[in-house]
């Protein structure tokens, strides 16, 4: 049976139930575990091979040698995709992907996360 | 009412989501020619994947599409396999399925919507929109990311799927079910919008065939086709799902197939949770990718995407070619489109669920006197043209 | 002197129908947005999108007579301004002569036309076959609205607006019966009050996705305001004359009371108008001629028959 204001149920439903809409800065929906924020880089463990960097699709990881096994990292935030192929390449775990994924700002330059290991103390 | 007028669409124009052209020839409402011109879209990511390995072109080629990036995806990684005879686990192929019909179920109601803003059904367009957050949320809880899920590496995929996120699953899907199947009884009782898709846009069997059309235009045809069943990838030999077609040619058969395969999808989900083998996700594959070519086939929301590549060796591959269901569509439109009226345009431009820039491989320009500029030049030299000579930084 | 120009240019007059018409398209949108799920807009958007509009730069294509673009939006403004005049927002109307309900009818017309001259004026494919449009549907939906109208004119046998809506109420409580005609012309007034004013389902002549804003389209600035402002202000003299004719007007109240029940009656046919709007799709101009000429106008035939036959039982 073909009828005008087929829809009619739905809408007096939503008139007597809040809007869905999520008001964002003020609130905010639960993040799920699986979601990829900013990368972080941990100096301490990593052993300069270069495999971020050559899998990165965006190329967005720089990994410079300081001095013998130390080793300073930088991600270009406005490039990365978050995609997490880094971490995944990772054979020693280094990187790792955080929820943090209010990147957002005004300055471009200022998405870029240097980081840099500790000289080593020679034992 | 014989003088004719041209009434251009596009690029810029509140029906189109992205940029192409049409310009049709009116008498009074009534369309007598169409002519669509495409290439206002073209983002060189064929010869980007190029100069990019293997595991980095699994992005590139994702990026094709927004909306089916799945799709482009898991069409590259079983090339790849394919070339490298690498056989991916079971429980990956059954991961790959159920993101795959997720997706499916995504695109299929973000079409009922952008259908129903087409013909000024906005409240049509925000409610199934509004489920359709539903499904978002589950394919952001299983891959992490709502759009360009980055799933699939070549091998398998990236990440299992556990115990909670199955529960988290099951229960969205029962939500879908319900909202899909009422927005189905919507579709078929509303007389508005039974009004503006029933007879209009109407695509006989043969010719469906003849221009070669996909996916869910031709099953609103009565076209049986299906590569989910008739080559299946992946686990779809597997499932037992069923394939919807409908014999009514027009926008309403493709509307019917459309919200048939939603629901469809949900069974599949369902059965492929419920089946899930347990064992390893990922199979090792080497980095460099032996000389070789292969074929892909994807049914894709839209319709069979199918992706070409060649490796010659070394780490990147020598040729991508991805051809997106909506080229092999729109041919069928200007067919459609004729004898119909002006208010028919948006409808059924939308009934295809055109997706232009995922079409677009080529941009034509033309000189002030309307011939296109040519120039011949070999593939070497094509390459080098089109390489990014110096890197990012 | 003084208190008449105040009672045209304030209360109950331009002032009043400008904040109401500003309160009304909020109402509109908001309700759309709620049975849409949305939140919907502030308080305020509504006159912040007029303030917007009128503070931006009007371009005037090179291919229009720029005479005729920017005097019509006036016309417009004009017409629906005065036949607020005559409608009974309180006790009685600003003005009231014998007639006033064709004088309404005609000025209500006046919108339509100047829209799809400014179609023709504008002279691009879009705006063209939205002036088409917007004529086209003028015959559909005219008809059937001034037929409607007549019904309760019929029962009362005056064509003043406020004897009708003043007299209407104790022939309604006198004779019981009579509100079957009052109703099927009220459906009918209603539905073509939708089509009027160019709302869903009859958002033809503006349709978004197909010819972008159709006699709009070349509009920008003050004089897409002014056209934008007197599309809302003929929303509520439309909807006040649906109130005034087939509602009562402000019974059962009086004096200052009278503007209560005016407001609750407006609001209350505004809420049917946002609920149309909300439950059907868009459809197309052929179907809406169809619908105007096979549906419309032998229903509101119906009810002058209705009211034809019962005036001849004699129950009067």
């Amino acid at each position: 049976m073909m009828r005008p204001g087929a829809i009619w149920r739905e809408l007096v439903k939503n008139l007597l139930r809040k809007p869905v809409t999520v008001l964002y800065p003020a609130e905010r929906m639960a993040i799920p575990y699986a979601v990829r924020g900013k990368p972080v880089f941990e100096p301490s463990t990593c052993i300069g091979c270069m495999m971020c960097v050559r899998d990165c699709p965006s190329e967005a990881v720089k990994i410079e040698k300081l001095a013998e096994k130390t080793f300073a990292c930088t991600f270009y935030l406005d490039r990365c995709i978050y995609c997490g192929q880094c971490a995944e390449s990772c054979p020693r775990k280094s990187i790792t992907m955080t929820h943090d994924y209010e990147l957002a700002c005004i300055d471009k330059s200022v998405l870029k996360e240097y980081k840099k290991g500790a000289p080593q103390q020679p034992k | 009412m014989s003088e004719r007028m041209i009434l251009p669409i596009g690029p810029q124009h509140p029906l189109l989501k992205e940029p192409t052209h049409f310009k049709f020839t009116l008498e009074g409402e009534k369309i007598v020619d169409a002519d669509i011109r495409l290439g206002y879209n073209h983002r060189g990511i064929e010869k980007a994947c190029e100069e990019r390995t293997y595991l980095q072109d699994l992005y590139m080629v994702e990026r094709i599409c927004g909306i089916c990036s799945f799709v482009h995806s898991t069409n590259f990684a079983q090339a790849t396999e394919d070339i490298l005879k690498v056989e991916i686990p079971q429980r990956a192929k059954y991961l790959r399925v159920i993101v795959g019909e997720l997706e499916r179920i995504h695109s299929h109601l973000l079409w009922l919507g952008v259908a129903g803003h087409e013909i000024g059904f906005d409240t049509l367009f925000m409610l199934s929109w509004r489920d359709r957050e539903i499904v978002q949320d589950l394919l952001e809880i299983i891959t992490g990311n709502r759009v360009n899920y980055s799933f699939n590496t070549i091998g398998g995929v990236r990440k299992d799927l556990s115990k909670e996120e199955i529960d988290q699953t099951i229960k969205g899907l029962k939500v879908l079910e319900e909202q899909t199947k009422y927005f189905a009884d919507v579709a078929t009782k509303e007389t508005t919008f039974i009004g503006r898709v029933a007879g209009v846009g109407y695509l006989p069997k043969e010719v469906a065939l003849s221009h070669c059309a996909v996916g869910p235009t031709a099953r609103g045809s009565g076209v049986d086709i299906d590569v989910r069943r008739d080559l299946p990838y992946a686990a779809y030999g597997e499932i037992p799902f069923n394939v919807i077609t409908s014999d009514r040619g027009d926008v309403l058969g493709r509307t019917i197939v459309r919200v048939g395969e939603t629901l469809e999808a949900i069974n599949i989900v369902r059965y492929a949770i419920e089946h899930l083998p347990s064992g390893p996700i990922t199979a090792k594959v080497p980095r460099k990718v032996q000389p070789g070519e292969a074929f892909s086939r994807y049914e894709a929301p839209r319709g069979e995407a199918v992706l070409y590549a060649r490796a010659n060796g070394t780490e990147k591959p020598d040729r991508i070619k991805v051809r997106a269901p909506t080229l092999a569509n729109l041919a069928s439109v200007r067919h459609t489109l004729l004898n119909q009226t002006v208010a028919d345009i948006p409808i059924i431009v939308a009934a295809i669920d055109p997706c232009l820039s995922c079409t677009d491989r080529t941009s034509v320009i033309l000189k002030q006197d309307g011939s296109p500029k040519t120039e011949e030049i070999d593939w070497a030299e094509l390459r080098k043209r089109s390489l990014i000579s110096k890197p990012l930084k | 002197m003084v208190i008449e120009l105040a009672k045209i240019l304030v209360f109950p007059g331009l002032v009043f129908l400008f904040a109401y018409a500003m309160f009304a398209q909020w109402l509109d949108r908001k309700l759309y947005a709620r049975m849409q799920n949305r939140v919907g807009p502030r308080f305020i958007q509504p006159l912040a999108d007029i303030v917007k509009l009128f503070s931006k730069e009007t371009i005037i294509p090179k291919s229009v007579d720029p005479v005729l673009f920017r005097i019509l939006p006036y016309f417009a403004f004009a017409a629906v301004a005065t036949s607020f005049l005559f409608l009974p927002i309180m006790d009685s109307p600003i003005t009231s002569i014998d007639g006033d309900l064709v004088i309404v009818a005609y000025l209500l017309t006046i919108p339509t036309l100047v829209l799809s001259l400014s179609g023709w004026v504008s002279a691009t494919p879009y705006s063209i076959i939205g002036g088409i449009r917007c004529l086209s549907q003028l015959f559909s939906y005219e008809v059937p609205y001034f037929l409607s109208l007549l019904t309760p004119a019929l029962m009362l046998g005056t064509w003043n607006i406020n004897e009708i809506s003043k007299g209407l109420p104790g022939m309604i409580v006198a004779h019981p019966i009579y509100i079957l005609p009052v109703a099927v012309a009220f459906m009918v007034g209603i539905i073509a009050l939708q089509g009027k004013l160019e709302r869903k389902p009859f958002d033809i002549a503006d349709a978004e996705t197909e010819i972008v804003a159709g006699p709009f389209t070349e509009y920008s600035g003050r004089l897409f305001g002014i056209f934008r402002l007197s599309l809302d202000m003929e929303m509520i003299v439309g909807v006040s004359l649906l109130v005034a004719v087939f509602l009562g007007g402000v019974y059962p109240f009086s004096g200052a009371l009278a503007i209560v029940s005016y407001l609750v009656k407006t609001i209350f046919v505004l809420f049917i108008l946002a609920y149309i709007k909300t439950a059907v799709a868009r459809i197309k101009i052929n179907q809406m001629i169809d619908f105007g000429w096979m549906v419309l106008a032998p229903l509101s035939l119906l009810g002058i028959l209705l009211v034809v036959l019962l005036h001849m039982g004699g129950i009067l």
